[in-house]
């Protein structure tokens, strides 16, 4: 029986190549870290760029001086001046904008999710939504947009259905935009929940909707919640669709109502950055913490939630 | 069990009639409500098509042009006089964006979705997950300011000394910043797939003495490949779509040029940069818009359709 | 961390001498070995010495640790996070334990037939030539592949074929499939973990009557929870049990009771334990 002596192995070479394809991979996966920390050092240094006190490496009193100048930011309405320039109108506008989507996209979309996944029985229909929600999860967001500016604000002419440039046509544009990602994540919170729980329940004589309300609903709404704040963190985001819409270039007013024009925080970032005045890139930046600041609360809160609804369901 | 309880079944007091035809009632009332929720899914892109198809069909009427001269028209002037609407250039611009971000994105993509999957160890890989999705969630506004205000200068200072003109505006860094942003899609949606390949595979292979490498790449990658390409289609779908990362980064200069150190335009630059100027409702500008909202909405559409037929064909492969 | 090459150096030993010409020692032996994965202990003092062209069967009740015995004799244990070996273990007398260990090398001479048949996703033709063409085979590969397919007794069956997927046979044929690609390698060593376990009788009956054929050229350990094939198929036999002392608290200990060749362990086992496993008592 021969002894291998047909094989050069070259076990050396296979594996150098192989570490130094590890080392390949390794670094790929490190440059969305590395462009995560750019990003975020690139902007605070952007928003810090008028002449600081104190020196770069000073955190305490870098950071003391960014949170001062983010919260002046924050109480100051849009102008042409860099000095009095801040994002009141917009940080006002986007929280309006996510009670609206909060109100429209959150219950459609976890009854569209509880329909397909408890009520209706595998057929034609369920693959087509299922089909349709796929499809429109993949639909670049500006399309929403030209949706919204033709139905919600212009309603193709029809002036006394027109809801023009108002918040309504803005929130409902993107309760539009993210429903699929609430139906999509509802979903899967729900597959989740085992069968065995269901069936328990149905054994006791329950109705599907009891057994839906009382059982598989608080099981999943961990989940659930996740998939919520994810499709929040993304409406608040959203530009484009909101400029189709026509969220304003800027106003000085905070909305009074859903009626009201409005504008939005992401808007006004993008007016700012625009601004060939290289002084209002600080502005903007700032603007971008702010942003990131609320995303990072949005998510944090969600994290507390699930946390506090996992202990429970535990006990 | 005497035989006195074996009579006929009990019929139910009147009171739990009434009750059990409430419930009956009321279950009906919530089941056709969340059949609404479900529906309204359909009208929305019942809405979109309508919508879409119905001002592109009145554009198409009101200037007068062919649907082909339309796309392959080289010249897109919507304010001059006459106006003119080809819309080549915006779509090439659009596969500047979709290839320049790729190119950057999908090796890097995959390279980290298989050290995820194959190299790292657990804990590294808890770590290195979430952060790299965290990078997905950050507004697409971000990824544009960063461009403007960061790679360019960033190739400015790069170039020049070479005598290496860059634009304010310049497709590069459009494609830099898209292709960042992308790369999580990748990653997250590759490593996916090659963790679902089964498991008896990698031991076989290893078994039979092969290294770490040649598993991953001759084994495991071959094995995921439909669903890897799946991933890719998306991302560019993703690329395709996105605008305000694009309008920051590279302007809205319609022009078809090999230069990506210049503004260029694409279709969705094109419609924020119409929508921007205020023009008049049912005017052919106006349309305009939903004409080439129309050729975006099909271009992606297109794609995820084909990105979920070849996923299909993974699954079917692996069960 | 999981080093399933033994990535940890570059510098390997020089390649393990070939085999002795008629050699009295075991091809595998171990000595005092015990295995743990994390802080369980799987196997505890376990000394076997598995001899040449002979057919050595694993038996005892499930959890025992046959198939983590099995899978150190080729390193496969070092895929599993947290796995490590104590002891002496050597293949021809070249230490297995030290990380200087080659074992890419090792694994193309102790080759593994798994218990769930897992051929590649790829044609019948190149799920037998990989393993060969990786491993830097200089011959003719179309010969390689007849051959190996022959011994594997699946030749007749899918000569017309080869380009077909590997997925379009039947458990059986799949199985002896993978045995095909282990013998492409030309290892010295053949490792069995439950091979027949997922097979019908028929391919059963067939793979054992494989395994009798190969033996000639091959050494063949069996792992087998099925204790007629032990009987039938193989020279030697080794049961292993739970270690009541080792086995507290969830903790599952294996240690080997009694080694003996397969007709005197199955009619005068000697001790009390293997005795009642093969008569049904425990199991």
């Amino acid at each position: 029986m021969t002894q291998g002596t047909m094989y050069r192995s070259r076990v050396r070479r296979r594996r150098l190549t192989g570490r130094i394809f590890g080392v390949a991979c390794f670094l790929a996966t490190l440059t969305g870290v590395v462009f995560l920390t750019v990003l975020l050092g690139s902007v605070v240094t952007s928003a810090l760029s008028r002449p600081p006190d104190h020196p770069r490496y000073d955190l305490v009193g870098n950071g003391k001086e960014l949170t001062t100048y983010l919260i002046s930011l924050a109480g100051r309405f849009q102008r042409s001046q860099v000095a009095k320039a801040g994002f009141r109108a917009g940080i006002a506008g986007s929280l309006w904008l996510l009670g609206l989507v909060t109100t429209f996209a959150i219950p459609v979309g976890v009854g569209a999710a509880v329909y397909l996944e408890e009520f209706a029985a595998p057929g034609r229909l369920r693959t087509i939504i299922d089909t349709n929600i796929a499809n429109l999860a993949g639909v670049p967001s500006i399309v929403y947009g030209l949706l919204g500016l033709a139905v919600f604000v212009r309603a193709f002419g029809v002036k006394t259905l027109a809801m023009g440039p108002t918040l309504w046509a803005g929130g409902l544009t993107l309760s539009l935009l993210v429903l699929p990602i609430v139906v999509i994540a509802t979903r899967e919170a729900l597959r989740a929940v085992p069968k065995s729980l269901r069936h328990a329940a149905l054994g006791l004589g329950a109705t599907r909707w009891q057994v839906v309300r009382d059982h598989v609903l608080p099981s999943a709404l961990p989940g659930i919640l996740t998939g919520t704040i994810l499709a929040l963190s993304r409406a608040v985001g959203e530009t484009a669709p909101l400029l189709m819409v026509g969220a304003a270039g800027s106003t000085l007013r905070v909305p009074k109502g859903p009626s009201s024009g409005y504008t939005a925080l992401p808007v006004e970032i993008y007016n700012y950055a625009k601004e060939p005045d290289p002084a209002f890139a600080a502005v903007a930046a700032g603007g971008i913490l702010i942003l990131l600041a609320l995303l990072l609360t949005m998510n944090a809160a969600a994290i507390l939630i699930r946390n506090r609804y996992a202990r429970h369901a535990r006990s | 069990m005497t035989p006195a309880m074996l009579e006929t079944p009990t019929e139910p007091p009147p009171r739990w009639k009434i009750h059990r035809l409430l419930r009956v009632w009321q279950e009906t009332a919530i089941r056709e409500f969340l059949r609404f929720c479900a529906i309204l899914t359909v009208l929305t892109t019942v809405g979109i098509v309508l919508v879409l198809g119905a001002e592109t069909l009145r554009f198409f009427q009101i200037t007068r042009i062919s649907p082909f001269a339309f796309l392959t028209g080289q010249v897109l002037d919507p304010e001059g006089d006459p106006p003119l609407f080809g819309i080549l250039p915006l779509i090439w611009g659009t596969v500047v964006i979709a290839v320049g971000s790729s190119l950057f994105a999908l090796p890097i993509g995959l390279l980290s979705a298989i050290y995820l999957s194959e190299y790292a160890p657990r804990r590294v890989r808890s770590f290195l997950k979430p952060t790299l999705e965290l990078l997905a969630g950050v507004p697409t506004i971000v990824y544009g300011y960063l461009a403007l205000l960061m790679v360019t200068p960033a190739l400015r200072a790069l170039l020049t000394p070479w005598g290496i003109r860059v634009e304010t505006f310049n497709a590069l860094s459009a494609c830099i910043v898209v292709g960042v942003m992308i790369v999580p899609m990748v990653s997250s949606l590759s490593e996916d797939v090659l963790s679902a390949v089964p498991r008896g595979l990698r031991e076989a292979a290893y078994g039979l003495g092969a290294t770490k490498f040649e598993v991953s790449t001759r084994i495991v990658l071959p094995a995921g490949l439909s669903g890897v390409a799946a991933a890719f289609i998306l991302a560019i779908s993703r690329a395709i779509g996105e605008t305000m990362a694009v309008v920051l980064a590279a302007g809205s200069r319609p022009q078809i040029t090999l230069n990506p150190l210049t503004s260029i335009e694409t279709m969705t630059t094109y419609i924020v940069a119409v929508a921007g100027g205020e023009a008049a409702f049912g005017s052919a500008e106006y349309l305009s818009l939903f004409a080439v909202g129309m050729a975006l909405f099909l271009m992606t559409l297109v794609l995820n359709i084909l990105s979920r037929f070849v996923l299909r064909h993974f699954r079917e492969v692996y069960q | 961390m999981p080093d399933p090459e033994g990535l940890m150096t570059l510098d390997v030993q020089p390649t393990i001498p070939a085999a002795p010409p008629t050699p009295p020692e075991p091809v595998l032996s171990a000595r005092s070995l015990s295995v743990w994965y994390g802080a369980s202990q799987a196997l505890k003092d376990i000394t076997i010495g598995i001899p040449r062209n002979q057919i050595t069967a694993l038996i005892g009740p499930s959890g025992c640790g046959k198939s983590t015995l099995l899978r150190c004799f080729n390193r496969m244990n070092d895929l599993i996070t947290g796995a490590r070996m104590d002891g002496e273990l050597a293949f021809e007398g070249q230490d297995l334990i030290s990380p200087l260990t080659d074992v890419i090398t090792l694994r193309r001479r102790v080759g593994m037939v798994f218990q769930k048949p897992n051929p590649f996703p790829k044609s019948i033709y190149q799920n037998v030539a990989w393993g060969a063409r990786i491993n830097g085979y200089q011959g003719d590969m179309d010969e390689l592949v007849e051959k190996s397919l022959r011994r594997a007794a699946l030749w007749d069956e899918v000569k017309n074929k080869l380009h077909r997927s590997g997925f379009d046979l039947s458990g059986g044929q799949q199985q002896r499939l993978c045995i095909a690609r282990t013998l492409a390698v030309e290892p010295e060593v053949i490792l069995m973990d439950e091979p027949c376990s997922a097979l019908d009788p028929i391919a059963t009956a067939k793979v054992e009557d494989l395994m009798d054929e190969l033996k000639s050229d091959y050494t063949i350990v069996i792992v087998t929870h099925n204790m007629q094939q032990a009987r039938r198929v193989s020279d030697l036999t080794a049961c292993l049990m739970l270690d009541e002392a080792a086995s507290k608290d969830g903790h599952r200990t294996g240690i080997v009771v009694e080694f003996n060749p397969t007709e005197l362990l199955f009619t005068t086992p000697k001790d009390p334990r293997t005795e009642a496993y093969i008569t049904g008592r425990i199991g």
